[in-house]
């Protein structure tokens, strides 16, 4: 009673699935496309490690519904490279040491490609306003500043 | 976590979910941003049987100015708020208040409808609404009907709302010339509750004297708190230093909230004086601005 056929559009691929009602889009994510970038970090709404663009805005992904997502667009990680390039925001991250662990990475990524679709040139009050919901508990923020710098000034 | 098992629906027009709630009864609740909702059935602090999600109906979603009001559709997500040039422009306090909701990726998915029906005194919008004396629209099954916000909360997690009724739209006010709020939050990090914060609404008069006020507190009672003696202390007073300090310390005795890792109440009381003469001040300077 509680499965429901859902169709979303993953980094560019439909996926199709028959799902449980209570499945949050990050175990979808992970457990059925074995989509494993998403990370899952506190798992309640605050660390932003499972970040995903649904319909092109960075959400949390452990705060939402798999079957809300039924008919939209979901990117995750995975969905940056395009043709082996790195994007200039996976590229930043390289270049100016914008991580240690690498756990909060692929949210602080999204986050960042999303700001730089919507703002080409951030200041770094918008890009450290845009990533206020990503943390971090390694590296501090300057690097991951300096690597969505770097990533607006190449795009 | 994972929450226990409910069923989902996803219903297309009003009418559907309205029908929907009303059959599936009080186990059923409306999924509207899920930002509230999810993490409460993911902590199992809350369970449902049912979530109808409004999610898919066309015509829930604006803001604009119409007919006396600025109004806000019931599912507007708080990112939206937040960058609506009517809201910058011309109400502020509307700003200021998405701004300091949760953190960015939450505004994306979160609605402003969903922040007032969750009935939670630490959301941010109930005390902004209390000052700009807003009304909710509930779309039931016997259509619609205007609740003022005064009336709305009528306990912890409790609304005036029917199980089978839906926000449908905030209702505020279009400002009267003269007229200008904010809203002043104090929290430990991005993202978390207040712990206090203050809304304060004014409309000068001829004379500068603050012909009418309305001041809401977040995260001071069970329910969202309005600063009536506070409200009254200003009303017709010229809002000097001393007029505004006098307010202000009304509002911090008109506050009662609760300890915890915030502070106690002696010190969250303290703040909700001193964020309510921030508050005011604010206001008054946009006021004498517009």
């Amino acid at each position: 009673m509680a499965n429901h056929k859902i169709r979303v559009t993953v980094n560019g691929s439909a996926r199709e699935a028959e799902v449980e009602s209570r499945l949050l889009l990050v175990h979808f994510l992970r457990e059925m496309l074995r989509l494993t970038g998403t990370h899952i970090g506190c798992d309640t709404t605050h660390c932003g490690a499972c970040t995903v663009l649904l319909d092109g805005r960075p959400v949390k992904s452990c705060t939402v519904l798999a079957v809300q997502a039924d008919g939209r667009e979901v990117m995750t990680v995975e969905g940056l490279e395009k043709d082996g390039k790195l994007d200039p925001i996976q590229e930043g991250f390289f270049q100016e040491h914008g991580l240690q662990c690498g756990y909060c990475t692929p949210g602080m990524m999204l986050t960042g490609y999303a700001l730089l679709k919507e703002n080409a040139r951030p200041t770094e009050g918008e890009i450290r306003q845009a990533i206020s919901g990503n943390l971090c508990r390694c590296t501090g923020y300057v690097n991951i500043v300096k690597a969505v710098q770097h990533a607006a000034e190449r795009a | 976590m994972i929450p226990a098992p409910f069923d989902y629906h996803s219903p297309k027009t009003l009418s559907e979910a309205v029908a929907l709630l009303g059959h599936l009864g009080e186990g059923a609740k409306v999924l509207s941003g899920g930002q509230s909702l999810l993490p409460l059935l993911k902590l199992r602090l809350g369970s449902a049987g049912h979530l109808v999600d409004i999610g898919r109906i066309p015509g829930l979603e604006y803001v604009k100015e119409e007919g006396g009001y600025l109004r806000i559709g019931g599912r507007t997500r708080e990112s939206a708020l937040e960058h609506s040039d009517v809201v910058k422009k011309r109400y502020p306090i509307l700003a200021d208040t998405a701004a300091v909701i949760a953190d960015p990726l939450v505004r994306n998915m979160a609605t402003v409808g969903g922040n007032l029906a969750h009935g939670d005194p630490a959301n941010d919008h109930p005390a902004t609404m209390l000052a700009l004396g807003a009304e909710v629209v509930a779309t039931g099954p016997k259509g619609e009907r205007t609740i003022p916000i005064e009336k709305f909360f009528t306990g912890l997690f409790e609304t005036a709302l029917a199980h089978d009724e839906i926000l449908t739209e905030i209702r505020v006010p279009k400002p009267p010339p003269k007229s200008g709020g904010a809203y002043v939050k104090l929290e430990r990090k991005v993202g978390d509750f207040a712990t206090a914060a203050s809304a304060a609404f004014v409309v000068l008069g001829r004379n500068g004297e603050v012909e009418r006020v309305g001041i809401g507190l977040t995260n001071a009672g069970l329910t969202p708190v309005k600063a009536t003696s506070a409200e009254k202390a200003l009303q017709g007073k010229k809002p000097t230093e001393a007029a505004i300090a006098e307010a202000s310390r009304l509002a911090a005795k008109d506050a009662s909230p609760s300890p915890d890792r915030r502070g106690d109440v002696e010190y969250k009381k303290e703040m909700a004086r001193v964020l309510t003469a921030r508050a005011l001040k604010k206001a008054i300077a946009r006021a004498e601005g517009a």
